[in-house]
């Protein structure tokens, strides 16, 4: 006989049952996901910290989002993405031994160095153990044949250096150009292509050898004699996002009236707590993203990003791209997983919407400047520094 | 010309302040204080929040980073520095402890406060301009607030029973031990008190050349060079020192900027050679 207790009795039995299966189901399709490894190797301490944390928080924050939404569907199976990370400290042999951290741990695809010398230190490690890593340094040696596994991440100072002296020499009337930059390679490289292309615009290089220690506190005595120089333009070549401020109060407070840019990414938080309304005017390549330009998906990049960390950082609107093209290039040969002899050949035809930027495509370029396609097509931001915002000078891009 | 001596000026009376608190440790305890740098760090973050995030006046957050450091470096005296020189006759074992605090250090601030450079609102505004001297007035200020600091440090030591006291114990341990000072005490306030110095003048310049969380090694080993040009343990060595080092900077970089990044080349080869000459420095000698 069916009695009211017994049948609530199967009820609940019943619920218990559906909601053991669904829960059973879920966790088995949560388990069935793959693990797909992406290593980050770079400077995450001291002063060109800003650079290698934007760069890894901005890989965390993507990551979280995709698994948050099922994962990541790449041939016929699923993947999360977990990001292995190594801070070398700015440091190449570091950066050597976390690049053998990956190979280890069989990671094919590393995002850094962020440094020349760390970007050349890990070459061969990443050439004999099968990994396409995507550097942010410049060196051209990196990206040309016979080289074949760096990926250029961003926009190099010697693409957007002419692109900004130029709109500075057309709009603004700049005619003397002054560069100092940090005694390290990757600053004093810059420097010296910049120089190259101040003068091929016809520009008058009055200072080209000026440099100063990466640890500067106080750059009045650096800038004394640079300013008696009175350029029209100052460069700030490979400048840190740390030292930026420091420089540009220091030349101002020297009375310095003229322009001031670098063409490396800045973060408008510490321009302004370190500078105020004297880095106004300021020049720099942006994070590649504007309010005009970016997508929805990338408004909510930021929201994420904000949520997690606590304060977003403006190069993360670079930093997010190397991970969306390992991804994506992946989706498009599955083949590549694991072997990256395919990814390069992907490479040279891939194309995929740009979810990050409005009417883009997620494409490699870098056919012009390094005679084939190993760099990122990221949007050349060029801002300027106002009242504690970056605001868009102009947009350009890198073929 | 004065642009140059007004800069090395400038530059020296922070130096000097810098090296203070570091040659103070050195006398009474015979510490290299690796960790000096890292301080200094912490006391620019504390005027940071104080100040930069939570608009209380500088001078609170001047004082609460004093406080923090001196809090902080008896603390660190008291349960670090003290048993490692009661239970070892090395010297290097202290040093391994400071290397290692300065380390830590790093890395804690790194977590705290984040990697980036950080800065507070200028204390005060607008600049001094002259035919031949430009310097804007907080540096002015900063300078004389530094000069005035070592000023009082000097007369604290030189009258005051404590530093009196700290005097002694610098010149001879155990004579001072056998004549009543309180060594333990006493090491822990001059340590203290150097932990102090390092805080309070990372929170006045953290208003002009900011603050992040990895220049301590840097800073500290500037003072080292300080403190070592002007005589280790001595505190008129490390004034003298800090002003040395402040002027040789500003005229080397005004003088061989054509030469590329020498001056600290040239000033680590003088020193070299004076070193050569005059191993304990300007004033080398116990204190006293």
């Amino acid at each position: 006989m069916i009695n009211r207790r017994s049948t609530l009795k199967s009820l609940a039995l019943g619920a218990v049952s559906f909601l053991a299966i669904a829960a059973g189901g879920a966790f088995s399709a949560q388990a069935e996901n793959k693990e797909l490894k992406i290593g980050f190797v770079g400077v995450t301490s001291g002063p060109a910290a800003a650079w290698g944390t934007s760069n890894v928080r901005s890989m965390q924050t993507r990551a979280d989002w995709l698994n948050e939404a099922g994962g990541v569907k790449i041939g016929e199976d699923t993947y999360n993405i977990t990001i292995v990370t190594f801070d070398d400290q700015k440091d190449p042999k570091r950066a050597i031994a976390g690049m053998e951290k990956m190979a280890q741990e069989g990671i094919h695809y590393v995002v850094g160095p962020n440094v020349d010398d760390g970007a050349a230190a890990v070459r061969p490690v990443a050439e004999s153990k099968g990994i396409i890593y995507f550097p942010y340094a410049f060196p051209k040696a990196l990206y040309t044949p016979p080289a074949s596994n760096a990926v250029l991440g961003m926009v190099a100072n010697y693409q957007s250096g002419p692109a900004i002296y130029k709109y500075l020499k057309e709009n603004k009337g700049v005619k003397k150009v002054a560069f100092i930059a940090a005694n390290e390679s990757d600053p004093l490289s810059q420097r010296d292509s910049g120089v190259a292309a101040a003068k091929e615009l016809g520009l008058e290089v009055v200072a080209e050898k000026d440099t100063y220690q990466n640890d500067t506190r106080d750059f009045t005595p650096v800038l004394t004699p640079i300013v008696q120089l009175k350029p029209d333009l100052l460069v700030l070549s490979g400048v840190a996002p740390a030292n930026a401020p420091l420089l540009i109060r220091a030349a101002r407070e020297l009375g310095y009236e003229g322009l001031i840019s670098a063409e490396t990414a800045q973060d408008a938080t510490v321009l302004q707590e370190g500078a105020g309304e004297l880095a106004n005017g300021f020049i720099s390549v942006g994070g590649a993203s504007t309010p005009e330009i970016r997508t929805p998906v990338m408004e909510e990049f930021i929201d994420r990003y904000t949520k997690k960390f606590g304060e977003y950082n403006d190069e993360s609107n670079t930093k997010v791209y190397a991970l969306e093209y390992i991804i994506e290039t992946l989706k498009a040969n599955p083949k590549a997983i694991d072997n990256v002899d395919e990814f390069k050949k992907t490479m040279d035809t891939f194309s995929a919407p740009n979810p990050y930027a409005k009417d883009s495509t997620l494409k490699f370029v870098g056919a012009t400047s390094f005679g084939q396609k190993r760099q990122l097509s990221v949007p050349m931001v060029v801002t300027e520094f106002k009242d504690g915002a970056f605001q868009t000078l102009f947009v350009g891009e890198v073929d | 010309m004065e642009q140059v001596i007004a800069n090395g000026l400038y530059l020296g009376a922070q130096y000097a302040l810098i090296a203070l608190g570091l040659t103070l440790i050195f006398a009474l305890m015979n510490v290299l204080n690796f960790a000096h740098g890292q301080m200094y760090v912490l006391g620019g973050f504390v005027t940071y929040t104080i100040y930069g995030q939570l608009k209380l006046p500088f001078v609170v957050a001047l004082i609460c980073s004093g406080v923090t450091l001196a809090i902080f470096g008896g603390l660190m005296e008291k349960f670090l520095f003290r048993p490692v020189v009661r239970r070892s006759k090395r010297e290097e074992s202290t040093m391994l402890l400071a290397a290692a605090t300065a380390f830590f250090l790093d890395a804690v601030m790194l977590l705290l406060f984040g990697e980036k450079q950080r800065g507070v609102p200028k204390i005060i505004s607008g600049v001094f301009v002259s035919d031949r001297v430009i310097l804007p007035y907080d540096r002015i200020l900063v300078g004389v607030i530094a000069i005035l600091m070592i000023a009082a440090f000097m007369l604290f030591m030189q009258y005051s029973k404590p530093g009196r006291a700290m005097r002694a114990l610098a010149q001879d341990r155990v004579a001072a031990q056998l004549m009543g000072v309180k060594v333990e005490r006493y090491s822990m306030i001059g340590f203290a008190l150097g932990a102090m110095l390092a805080g309070v003048v990372g929170g006045l310049l953290v208003s002009i050349t900011g603050v992040n969380s990895g220049i301590g090694g840097p800073i500290s080993i500037k003072a080292f060079l300080m403190v070592m040009i002007g005589g280790a343990g001595v505190v008129g060595g490390a004034i003298a020192g800090g002003f040395i080092l402040g002027m040789m900077e500003s005229v080397g970089l005004t003088v061989l900027r054509e030469y590329g990044d020498i001056t600290y080349l040239v000033i680590f080869a003088l020193l070299m050679i004076f070193l050569s000459i005059r191993p304990h420095g300007l004033m080398g000698k116990p204190w006293g």
